[in-house]
This record gives structure tokens, C-alpha cells and sequence, in this order.
């Protein structure tokens, strides 16, 4: 254990040092998540004058939504990463030493969370610098980051699994496409709970970006989870919601060694 | 064998003396594909020992298999003392492996690769530094060490992924088809790399489909066809076993039946002669004298000759005696393929 642990800190580091070599990427994931915030905070900005919608400032209430959901797009492509390395034979390199699997998939994953993390605070100064305030303070926002990295690592596995059990870029991409979007409406990024329609709000009540999504938003703005309601953090819906994101990170962390110990027997 | 024959003969035995690897009925099936089909393999310590056969004959499932990337249906092996099965992590420590997809990450220096490889292996900061300078000086590869590998040459990717392999001293070095795709200079590069290797006193397994590769490396080889080893030896036993030359008739049209019979009864001295579509070939005990023979016999029967060719026994014709048909043949129709079948899950497999 201790071993595998410090084995992923190499390829953490060869990983981030691989995408420190790829400027345009680096670009592209930084602009991205100022985009999303800018853009759906003018689109859809007259949401906030919908009868029923609890508060004033939208860029406020979307900005920890863009997070997670920037955290979970990312992370959503990380397979993509696993196959160039599968076809170099970087994968099947490391596999015959004495690293191990969950070696080589942790250093993945730390590779993403750090990104994660760059992209969050870059998203908070810019909120911040459009108006926005955090009443939850640094608490608030470390909560932010620990349900985004989570969030990121669940979706990140999934990822992984799909690339090692399809071997294509094409499922990867296809399968993430399907999911992303409608996940996202599906929650509340853009829009209050209260005011979607009462089959979605059993829906989203089950869908794990949106765990991630009221937990950060609670923490942050020092606010209930249910918007409607007076007061400050519900800490025990967050550290509810926390517990069930880290569930999922860890089963689907289980399922990627699976489809990794799947693909080692068809090499 | 009788003890008065000096002649050299293939070792069928195991050889004596501590063994580098030993597989024992190694089979690997990939679906209803049959790749190793009962594979025993014994290489001793030190030196080269070739995998020679065509695309297609299991080396490389050979070598996935002994490296701990893949495990077998059945069969156990140990490689540098260790148990493929029950050892692995021992296994990965005492080997080190360069197969065909390179494996080098094109985004990293070439010194950046060496130094993370040698953490992986455990090696500390200081020590994974020195060894990776080190090796890079002999690769001669100290002047691009700081550049990222992706702007190598070829020859030059080569040693960066030899020199990743050596990083932690290993006992066995694999070579899965090194120079496959590489220029004849940067092939010749590589054998000097791989000879000095072997001097040095490590245990080089080389895979590979070029005869003239294993005749010049090997110590002793292998020749791998349709999942099995069908015979060994050194390469002067293999030649040794076909005793004189090796003629070649090329006829201008496909050679009617009992042409080898009519050719072993008017041609004095002419072993076993083999037909295969328009050519003929044959063993002969002096080529120079029998080619006249030949053609005065082919021209009784009237077929006319494009061509003849007289040469020392090679391997290539080691390889058509022991399986029965030529090996670049074997080598295009590559069947049955040499790991699972192509449905896109075999990335791993760029060639």
C-alpha cells in the first residue's frame, strides 16, 4: 500500500509534466470554465427574476455549478489519455515493473485533481472579480474542492474503465457525450430545484453531479441546501452528500481496476 | 547419437548449467485462436539467445508472457529464478523489457524518461540521476538528453527505450523484434548495442523475424513456428544438420509432378528436393558439380530454367526443413496472428 502510493507520486509527476509540455491544452482548459461562466451567466441570467428563485445574484449561484461541472467534463475525457498511452505501449512499459495498477491509475487521478483544482480557483477569482461574494469563506471553499476532485475522480474512472474495456476513442467519446450534457440540465448548475418541473426534481435528487453541486453551493454560500429554506449551511446534508460522493469515487475506482485487470488477460 | 560422430548435433536436452529462463508448455489461447500451442524454451544464462520465426509464430505472445504482461492458459515458466505465476513482482525486478510499441513517453526528455523509470524501480533520486547519465553517455545520447523524445530519430528512440530497459540493472534483458522498421545502419547500431550487452555478461532474449538478425546475434536460437519450437541449437548446429549446399531452380513455368523424384534419381548425391509452385530446391553434397546434373536433367524433360542459385546451407533453409515451407512465405501470411484476433484490442501491437 504504502509502496503503491509512493509509486503514484512518479506518475502523477510524469503525467503533470506531460501536460505542462502541451500549451494549447493548457489554454483551452483554463479559458473553458471562464467561458461557461460568462456565457451562462449572461444567457441565462433573467432566471433569477423567475418567481420562486431563492436569491439575487446569479453569478454567485452558478459559479460553484460551473466548477463541478468543469471538473466533471475534464474528467470525463481522462480515458482518452489511458488509450494514447495504451497504444505508445506506455501502459504495458509500466506493467512490467514492479509498480503497480493502482499505482499507475492514482497518478492519473492526482494528475486530474491538480488540474481540478487550478481550474476552481481560477473560476472563484473570476466570480469574485465579477461580483460575487463567498460567504462560506475558506471552509466553504475547500468543501468546493474536495466534492469537485471527488466528483472528478468518479467520472475520471468511469472514463478509465470505458477506454480499457473498449479500447476505442470513439466509445469514450461517444458515451461521455451522452452523459454530460443531460447531466448537467439535470441538475441544478443553472436552475433552482423548486422550479423544475416534479419528475425531474426525483431525477436529480439521484444524480451525483448534483450531490456535488448543492454540497458546494451550501458550503460556499452559506446556505441551506434547500434553497427555500432560512439559515446558513446544512452541514449535515454536506457532509451528507460528501459521504455518498466518496462511496462513488471508491466503487467506481473498483470498477476501473476490474476492466484494467480485464484488459491485462485479452494483451 | 553415437560418441564417434564429431559433428555437432542440435541440443534437444536442456542445456546444463543455471538457466536465464525455463518455460515449460506454455500454451495461450486468445478466444478460439491458439497462439502458443504447448512452447518449451530453455535459455541458458549469459549471451543471446535468438526467437527467431515469422509474424504470426507466438514470440511476442512468447515474451508477454515470460515478462509477467500476460499470463498463460497453461504452461509455467521462471525467468531469472523467478516464478512467472507465483513471483511476478520478483520476476519484474530481475528483467528488463523492450517491446515493439517502444513504450518511451514522446512528451518526456530522454533523460526524463530514464530517471522516472528508475523510480519506478525504486531507485533513489541521486541514483536514478547517475544511472540515467550514465546510460545515456554509452547510448551516446547525452547531447539530446534534455530534448523531448518525441523530436528523436528512430535509431535514437531505439536506445532511449534500450537504455529506459537497463535503468535497474536487469539480469535478462527482452528484445521483442528491436529493429523492425529501423534503417540498415541504424540495424547494424543496434547489433553493436546488443553484442556489447551480451558481453557484459547479461542474458539477451531477442525476438525476431530477420534470419540474418538471429545468424549474426544469437549464441544459440530458437526457431518458434505456429505456437511451438520446432528446433534449436546454436546456428553453425542448425546449418551443420544440412550438410552441403543449397541449390535453388527457378523454371519459367510451375513445375510438373515427380519432377524431385526424376531430379534424386539422375542427379548423384542430391538429398532431399523439394517442390514449390516454380521452384525447386534441393541439397546437394557439391553445388558446383551437380548444377550441370540439374540442368542436363531438367532440359531431358524439357523445362526451361530462369534461374539457378547455389549457396551455403542459411537459416532460411533451416526453417523450410524443420517446417516445411519458406520462411519468407510464412512470414507474409502470418496466420494464425501472434496474439488475439485484430477486433482493434490490441493497441498495444504498432507496428
Amino acid at each position: 500500500m504504502m509502496s503503491t502510493i509512493a509509486q503514484s507520486r512518479h506518475f502523477a509527476y510524469r503525467s503533470l509534466l506531460t501536460l505542462w509540455r502541451q500549451p494549447w491544452w493548457i489554454a483551452v482548459t483554463l479559458v473553458q470554465p471562464i467561458v461557461w461562466l460568462v456565457l451562462f451567466g449572461a444567457l441565462f441570467k433573467s432566471v433569477t427574476r423567475i418567481p420562486g428563485f431563492a436569491g439575487d445574484d446569479f453569478i454567485q449561484y452558478i459559479a460553484p455549478g460551473v466548477i463541478v461541472m468543469t471538473s466533471f467534463f475534464s474528467a470525463g475525457w481522462a480515458g482518452m489519455g489511458l488509450l494514447n498511452d495504451i497504444q505508445e505501449g506506455v501502459v504495458a512499459r509500466f506493467l512490467v515493473t514492479p509498480a503497480t495498477r493502482t499505482a499507475q491509475l492514482l497518478g492519473k487521478m492526482v494528475q486530474g485533481a491538480v488540474s481540478v483544482v487550478v481550474q476552481a480557483l481560477i473560476i472563484i477569482v473570476l466570480a469574485l472579480l465579477m461580483g460575487a461574494s463567498f460567504p462560506g469563506g475558506v471552509p466553504g471553499i475547500l468543501v468546493l474542492l474536495v466534492v469537485s476532485v471527488l466528483m472528478a475522480t468518479a467520472v475520471a474512472s468511469l472514463s478509465f474503465a470505458l477506454a480499457l474495456a473498449s479500447g476505442k476513442e470513439e466509445t469514450v467519446i461517444a458515451v461521455m457525450n451522452f452523459f454530460m450534457l443531460p447531466l448537467t440540465f439535470l441538475s441544478t448548475s443553472f436552475q433552482q430545484k423548486q422550479l423544475m418541473p416534479d419528475w425531474m426534481q426525483t431525477v436529480v435528487a439521484f444524480n451525483p453531479l448534483n450531490w456535488a453541486i448543492e454540497a458546494a453551493r451550501s458550503a460556499t454560500l452559506d446556505v441551506p441546501t434547500d434553497l427555500t429554506a432560512a439559515g446558513g449551511t446544512d452541514w449535515g446534508a454536506v457532509g451528507l452528500r460528501l459521504l455518498w460522493l466518496a462511496v462513488l469515487a471508491v466503487l467506481c475506482l473498483r470498477v476501473t481496476n476490474m476492466a484494467f485487470r480485464a484488459y491485462q488477460r485479452k494483451v | 547419437m553415437s560418441l564417434t560422430v564429431p559433428s555437432p548435433a542440435p541440443s534437444d536436452e536442456a542445456p546444463t548449467g543455471p538457466l536465464a529462463i525455463d518455460a515449460r508448455g506454455l500454451v495461450k489461447r486468445y478466444g478460439p485462436v491458439e497462439a502458443l500451442r504447448g512452447l518449451d524454451l530453455q535459455v541458458p544464462a549469459g549471451g543471446v539467445f535468438g526467437l527467431l520465426g515469422p509474424n504470426g509464430a507466438g514470440k511476442s505472445t512468447t515474451v508477454k508472457i515470460l515478462t509477467t504482461l500476460a499470463a498463460p492458459t497453461a504452461g509455467s515458466a521462471t525467468v531469472a529464478g523467478a516464478d512467472i505465476a507465483r513471483e511476478p513482482q520478483l520476476v519484474r525486478r530481475r528483467i528488463g523489457v523492450v517491446s515493439q510499441a517502444s513504450g518511451t513517453d514522446v512528451s518526456l526528455t530522454g533523460r526524463e524518461n530514464l530517471v522516472l523509470q528508475g523510480r519506478i524501480h525504486g531507485l533513489s533520486k541521486a541514483e536514478a540521476i547517475a544511472r540515467a547519465e550514465e546510460l545515456l553517455g554509452q547510448m551516446a545520447l547525452s547531447a539530446d538528453q534534455d530534448r523531448v523524445v518525441r523530436g528523436y530519430s528512430g535509431g535514437m528512440r531505439r536506445r532511449v527505450d534500450i537504455a529506459t530497459a537497463l535503468m535497474h540493472r536487469p539480469e535478462v534483458l527482452f528484445l521483442d523484434e528491436p529493429t523492425t522498421g529501423l534503417d540498415p545502419e541504424i540495424r547494424a547500431e543496434m547489433w553493436q548495442i546488443v553484442r556489447e550487452l551480451a558481453e557484459g555478461g547479461m542474458t539477451v532474449l531477442l525476438t525476431t523475424h530477420y534470419l540474418e538478425e538471429a545468424d549474426q546475434l544469437a549464441g544459440s536460437l530458437a526457431i518458434v513456428d505456429r505456437g511451438r519450437v520446432v528446433v534449436k541449437g546454436t546456428p553453425e548446429e542448425l546449418k551443420g544438420q544440412l550438410r552441403g549446399d543449397a541449390i535453388v531452380v527457378e523454371l519459367t513455368e510451375p513445375a510438373p509432378d515427380g519432377v524431385a523424384a526424376a531430379l534424386q534419381a539422375s542427379v548423384e548425391g542430391l538429398g532431399e528436393a523439394t517442390v514449390d509452385g516454380r521452384l525447386v530446391r534441393a541439397r546437394v553434397e557439391h553445388g558446383a558439380t551437380a548444377t550441370a546434373r540439374i540442368l542436363q536433367a531438367l532440359e531431358a524433360r524439357r523445362l526451361a530454367v530462369a534461374s539457378i542459385t547455389v549457396s551455403r546451407p542459411s537459416l532460411d533453409d533451416v526453417y523450410l526443413r524443420h517446417t516445411g515451407r519458406a520462411f519468407h512465405e510464412a512470414d507474409q501470411a502470418a496466420d494464425p496472428p501472434d496474439g488475439p484476433p485484430e477486433d482493434g484490442r490490441r493497441p498495444e501491437e504498432h507496428r
